[in-house]
């Protein structure tokens, strides 16, 4: 409701030199008894790119959802080009000139690519929508911006290097002079990432000021003027890039510096499970795997890097028994598998740690003992003969909960209550106690602070180091690289060759995720 | 305003919420019987005198409780799996159906009432099966299935009472053909009019409840209904649970059927129910799904609706104040069990 | 056959097809539009009894047939206003709350009407809409005359149609609508209020199945009698589904299960009608509902975030 697609280019030009665009005054903001924000007050100057760094769960997508109203701070102000900004007012927000790229696209799949930029933009009792207009209007921001759409796609359709850029225009469209951009680039290869920081700078120039969320230290290092680390909720640390490095932000983002866990060479044995010119179906947009062959071996983590929407969900489904391949074959050492299901892939001693903890890993409302035992309820000692013996299942999960470390009121608390690493440590006890051969480990630190990260990659070395095939998935790339012994890059459904450990550069590896890498392959095999 | 959880709920939370449900029904049973002229005090009073006032009024409770607690118990079973079936109606006539037509001379004594009971049980379930192989093979929802089955059977049963089950003597009525005396249940206690469909309600909740705290299928019941991407994950198989639950809950409803015909009326007709399937979604969210609790919330159910007869003759307060009553209560409560577990926060 | 054909050729055939899809129409919007933002109704079958009870009562008392049909849609939206309460904020099932309202509304009809007609066996008629014949058109040889000579409220039922189907693809609120029931965070992010689009979606459906109910009261029956919704509301849940929530198709499913439902009940004056029993054909238009769910599944593009209740707060 703040502009119309007829609306000219407004005058971007600054001014005073830098004056202040927005202010945070001591931004407090509480969850039942998470202190999520405790007093954080920063300001943002013109043409400007702040960084705000911090690990998962420190409060940035809690300051910023409260500085675009989402939230609102219990106590505290936000001060927008010099005016007090309403508290819990998106549409405030975005009158003032702040635009929010969300980290979780908010964009509707069924709507076309101008439909969910000019969503919200007109009053909702205006006549017509003038389609033509605002496609025109989106078209010329995507040239000045560098931002290359279809703008009559169906997002449904969109990858998500594409569905990122429908978002920034959203925000562009309603002449956003403030952009924040919450964890833009942990979907994007190197290259997407290096597209968007061009546009990134083309917005600075034209005088918009920019609040960028990561974790990412070396991105952070070429793009921000300022840093500003969050730890537990409170600020703990603000300073120019220019006067800082790498070691000194990671020390303030964890408080002490704490190594990652070291992988020692693998020493591979016989392949556990195989792949052989495996194909799925594809699923609307997201393609299905185009003939992979794919070896896991024992002792040996195997990366697969690749932006999420290439088959990873794809592969994972395989291997974790959910579907079978529409042809090719899967075997377990020499066996093809047949009557494959999650059941028979438990059965045949594959440790599954899904993508999704909240959703597929667990189920909220059962307690820490009914999921502890959700592969495994329907055999000895959980039950005999369709009986529940609840006392075996109470007594593996007391012990579980000591071997790992999990901070929780007891075995028969709900698993909502807790944090995400310790429901991370309760699905990897889940499926590691049993001494799993195979292990798909599917975004398994995704989320996770530091301590849990690097807790549950030293299991997972350590499973390596007893024996176990292990399949690392995940899209930030730095992870990957740091955790495999070998890597295969997925990307459109195709799986690259095996590159061993230190063989590619992360740029290298970013062509192959963008497909350049598999067309390079195609034309020297033609 | 947003809902926050709370982690550990106090008790005056968890008992205040339900009880200002209670109340505000209860105001809102006033309000009625004053727009209906009639003392809002003597009102509630005649409805819990008519409810459980006298020995005849407290085991017509208990007989109009029997079916409730059949229906209670097959949604609750269903509903646990996040199964909806509102078909529990046309479910309670399959059984029905098989109790006249194995009750008037089919089987013979002694075998009639278990071979009936577990003939029934099969019949209600069968009419659930199709709905729900809809839902696991093709994802039809069985909401408007389970619906729209119910007139699809109230028609059916219309069919057999003028055509193929028409009572001869029935002198043009459309109703059944008695049961023989040995196939009927009989009662608990000599004179007094209560059956031993009463007892097996009770003891299918008792049994339900065993079901669904001790076995691996009440387990996967619950799974299969919290989540059922995370229970398919990790193998539970999801569309056999479901039509195990389905077989449970359609079996259940069919045994208020029988326990209907067998037990109070010997013959079917149109109006063997007024709707006890559909008032069986009320009892088991009363009860909050819990087999144990459905008892005594059938017992409110049923007093709530004989006394509020009782009442309408004596006050002329319209009869169906116990049908608003009890959807005023579903309600409030289901909104009252949301507010003993999160808080309305602001922002 | 040849008994079909003869129907089929009727004129008063097809001027009953359109009566008979009048109120399914109204209702099918009604749900169409909650449902498009993400709350599935289950009052419907309640509100149509309300709305079709509220509509006579009011014109019974004296007032004019489109105060009866105000009376309804206000009746409707209030029915409407609880369901979206209890669904939109508090998040609770839509499922439970649906049926709920359902019991609330039809009994609240029945009591106030045994409240104001204590004594009465069979209810008082009031003087429905009159037929109005739509000048040029229903001079139209063939049906001409049977098409356009109908009750002010089965135009109104297609102007509704078309007045949805407008919003919902030619307006910034039809945007708006589309996009709560696919993703609500879509919409939020945006600066609008998924609560108040729900709540908003949700009233004024409420308020057109009411609507769909008082046609059966005040231009199909003339009178007000218990069971007479008989299902109407379920079906109407079914059309959404045949009409891939789209209006134009769920338009054209109402015609086609009216066309299905006046079929039947004038085979059963035929030959055919005195082998097979009435039942039977009473049951087609269930019968036919669930089939045509069963033909449309897998196909049908449901909103991605229909019965998905939407908490900000939820992290």
């Amino acid at each position: 409701m703040t502009s119309d697609a007829s609306g000219a280019q407004p005058d971007l030009r600054p001014d005073v030199l830098h004056p202040d665009v927005l202010h945070l005054d001591r931004i407090t903001k509480r969850f039942g008894p998470l202190l999520a924000n405790d007093a954080i007050s920063l300001t943002l100057k013109q043409g400007e790119v702040i960084a705000l760094l911090g690990e998962n769960g420190a409060g940035k997508t809690t300051l910023m959802n409260i500085l675009f109203g989402h939230y609102t701070a219990d106590a505290g102000s936000v001060t927008a080009f010099g005016k007090p900004l309403p508290p819990g007012n998106p549409r405030a927000a975005l009158a003032a000139g702040i635009g929010m790229v969300h980290q979780h696209f908010t964009l509707a799949d069924n709507l076309t690519v101008t439909e969910n930029i000019l969503l919200g933009t007109r009053s909702l009792w205006s006549p017509g929508l003038n389609l033509g207009a605002a496609a025109d209007r989106i078209a010329a921001l995507s040239r000045d911006f560098g931002l290359a759409v279809n703008p009559a796609a169906r997002v449904g359709a969109l990858s998500v290097g594409e569905r990122q850029r429908v978002e920034i225009l959203k925000a562009l469209y309603r002449d956003a002079r403030i952009l924040i951009l919450d964890e833009p680039t942990a979907v994007l290869t190197p290259q997407e990432t290096e597209a968007l920081f061009q546009t990134l700078r083309r917005a600075v120039a034209l005088g918009l000021s920019i609040v960028f969320i990561s974790h990412k230290l070396h991105e952070v290092m070429g793009v921000a003027d300022r840093c500003l680390v969050l730890r537990h909720g409170k600020l703990v640390g603000e300073v120019a890039t220019a006067n800082t490095d790498r070691h000194a932000l990671a020390a303030m983002m964890v408080g002490a510096e704490i190594a990652p866990p070291a992988l020692s060479p693998a020493t591979p044995g016989p392949a556990l499970i195989r792949f052989a010119n495996v194909s799925t179906p594809d699923q609307g947009a997201v393609p299905g795997l185009k003939r992979i062959t794919l070896d896991l071996r024992a002792g040996q983590i195997t990366g697969l890097a690749g932006v999420s929407g290439n088959g990873q969900g794809a592969l994972s489904d395989l291997l974790s028994g959910l579907a079978v391949p529409s042809s090719g074959e899967i075997s377990l050492g020499s066996t093809p598998v047949t009557n494959w299901s999650p059941r028979a892939a438990i059965h045949a001693g594959i440790a599954r740690i899904p993508e999704d903890r909240h959703k597929t890993g667990t189920i909220a409302d059962f307690s820490l003992t009914e999921n502890a035992i959700l592969e495994r309820y329907g055999e000895a000692p959980y039950s005999r003969k369709g009986w529940m013996n609840w006392r075996a299942a109470r007594d593996f999960t007391t012990h579980v909960i000591a071997t790992h470390d999990i901070r929780c009121p007891g075995p028969e608390a709900r698993i909502r209550l807790l944090s995400g690493g310790n429901m991370q440590k309760l699905i990897l006890g889940r499926v590691l106690e049993p001494g799993p051969k195979i292990i798909l480990a599917n975004q398994p630190v995704r989320g996770l602070d530091i301590g849990a990260i690097t807790y549950v990659q030293k299991r997972l070395i350590a499973a390596r180091d007893a024996g176990a095939a292990i399949l690392l998935i995940s899209e930030d790339l730095d992870e990957i690289i740091e955790m495999s012994d070998l890597i295969h890059v997925l990307s459109a459904g195709r799986l690259s060759p095996a590159f061993a450990r230190g063989e590619k550069t992360p740029a290298e590896l970013g062509l192959w995720m963008a497909g350049q890498g598999f067309d390079m392959e195609t034309s020297r095999a033609a | 305003m947003r809902l926050e959880p709370i982690a550990a709920p106090t008790l005056a939370r968890r008992l205040g919420f339900p009880a200002a449900a209670l109340a505000l029904t209860i105001l809102v049973a006033s309000l009625l019987a004053l727009t209906a002229g009639a003392n809002p005090f003597a009102t509630l009073g005649l409805i819990l005198e008519g409810a459980a006032g006298s020995r005849f009024a407290a085991l017509e409770t208990l007989n109009r409780a029997t079916p409730l607690i059949f229906t209670g118990l097959a949604i609750s079973v269903a509903f646990r799996a996040k199964l909806w079936n509102i078909g529990a109606e046309a479910q309670l006539y399959a059984g029905a159906i098989v109790t006249v037509l194995l009750g008037t001379g089919l089987v013979p004594w002694p075998l009639v009432l278990p071979v009936t009971a577990l003939v029934a049980m099969l019949a209600g379930a069968l009419v659930l099966l199709g709905p729900v192989l809809l839902k696991t093979r093709l994802g039809v929802d069985e909401v408007v299935t389970t619906l729209l089955l119910n007139f699809v059977m109230l028609l059916f049963v219309s069919y057999l009472l003028e055509g193929p089950m028409k009572d001869p003597g029935g002198m043009g009525w459309p109703k059944s053909s008695p049961l023989l005396p040995e196939a009927r249940l009989p009662r608990i206690v000599e004179g007094l009019r209560l059956h031993w469909g009463f007892l097996l309600a009770l003891l299918a909740a008792v049994a339900v409840w065993v079901i669904q705290t001790r076995t691996t299928l009440g387990y996967e019941i619950r799974a299969v209904g919290q989540n059922p991407r995370a229970a398919r994950f990790a193998g539970v198989p999801v569309n056999a649970v479901l039509v195990k639950t389905a077989l449970l809950s359609g079996g259940l409803a069919a045994l208020a059927g029988f326990s209907e015909v067998a037990g109070l009326k010997g013959h079917l007709s149109l109006d063997l129910s007024p709707g006890f399937g559909y008032t069986g979604i009320i009892v088991a969210m009363l009860a909050m799904l819990n087999p144990l609790a459905v008892i005594p919330s059938a017992l409110f159910v049923a007093g709530v609706f004989v006394g509020s007869d009782s009442m309408s003759r004596a006050a002329g307060v319209p009869t169906y104040i116990a049908d608003i009553l009890l959807a005023t209560a579903l309600l409030f409560m289901v909104l009252a069990i949301l507010l003993t577990r999160v808080r309305v926060v602001r922002g | 056959m040849t008994d079909v054909i003869d129907i089929l050729l009727s004129a008063t055939f097809w001027a009953a097809v359109i009566r008979i899809a009048s109120p399914l129409i109204f209702a099918t919007m009604g749900e169409l539009i909650c449902e498009r933002a993400g709350v599935l109704n289950l009052g419907i079958e309640g509100i149509m009894v309300i709305g079709a009870f509220t509509g006579w009562i009011t014109v019974y008392a004296g007032m004019p047939l489109w105060f009866g049909v105000g009376a309804a849609m206000g009746a409707g939206m209030l029915f409407g206003l609880l369901h979206a309460t209890l669904t939109v904020p508090f998040g609770l099932s839509q499922h439970v709350v649906g049926l709920g309202v359902t019991l609330l509304a039809t009994s609240t009809s029945y009591f106030a009407y045994r409240l104001i007609l204590p004594e009465v066996t069979s209810p008082p008629k009031i003087t429905p809409f009159a037929e109005w014949a739509i000048p040029g058109l229903s001079d139209i040889p063939g049906l001409g005359p049977a098409l356009f000579t109908q009750t002010p409220l089965t135009y109104a039922a297609f102007v509704v149609a078309g007045v949805t189907a407008i919003i919902l693809y030619r307006t910034p609120l039809g945007l708006a609508l589309r996009a709560v029931g696919e993703n609500p965070s879509a919409a939020a992010s945006q600066g609008l209020s998924v609560t108040a689009l729900r709540m908003g979606a949700v009233i004024v459906g409420s308020g057109l199945m009411a609507v769909g109910g008082a046609f059966l009261t005040l231009s199909a029956f003339s009178s007000f009698f218990f069971e007479m919704v008989n299902g109407r509301g379920w079906i109407c849940i079914a059309l959404v589904v045949f009409g891939a929530w789209k209006p134009g198709k769920a338009v054209l499913g109402a015609l086609l299960f009216a066309a299905f439902d006046a079929l039947q009940v004038r085979l059963q004056q035929t030959p055919i009608g005195a082998v097979l029993p009435y039942q039977l054909f009473l049951a087609m238009p269930f019968l036919l509902s669930i089939l045509a769910l069963i033909l449309m599944s897998r196909r049908a593009e449901v909103p991605a975030a229909l019965m998905q209740p939407f908490n900000k707060g939820e992290r």
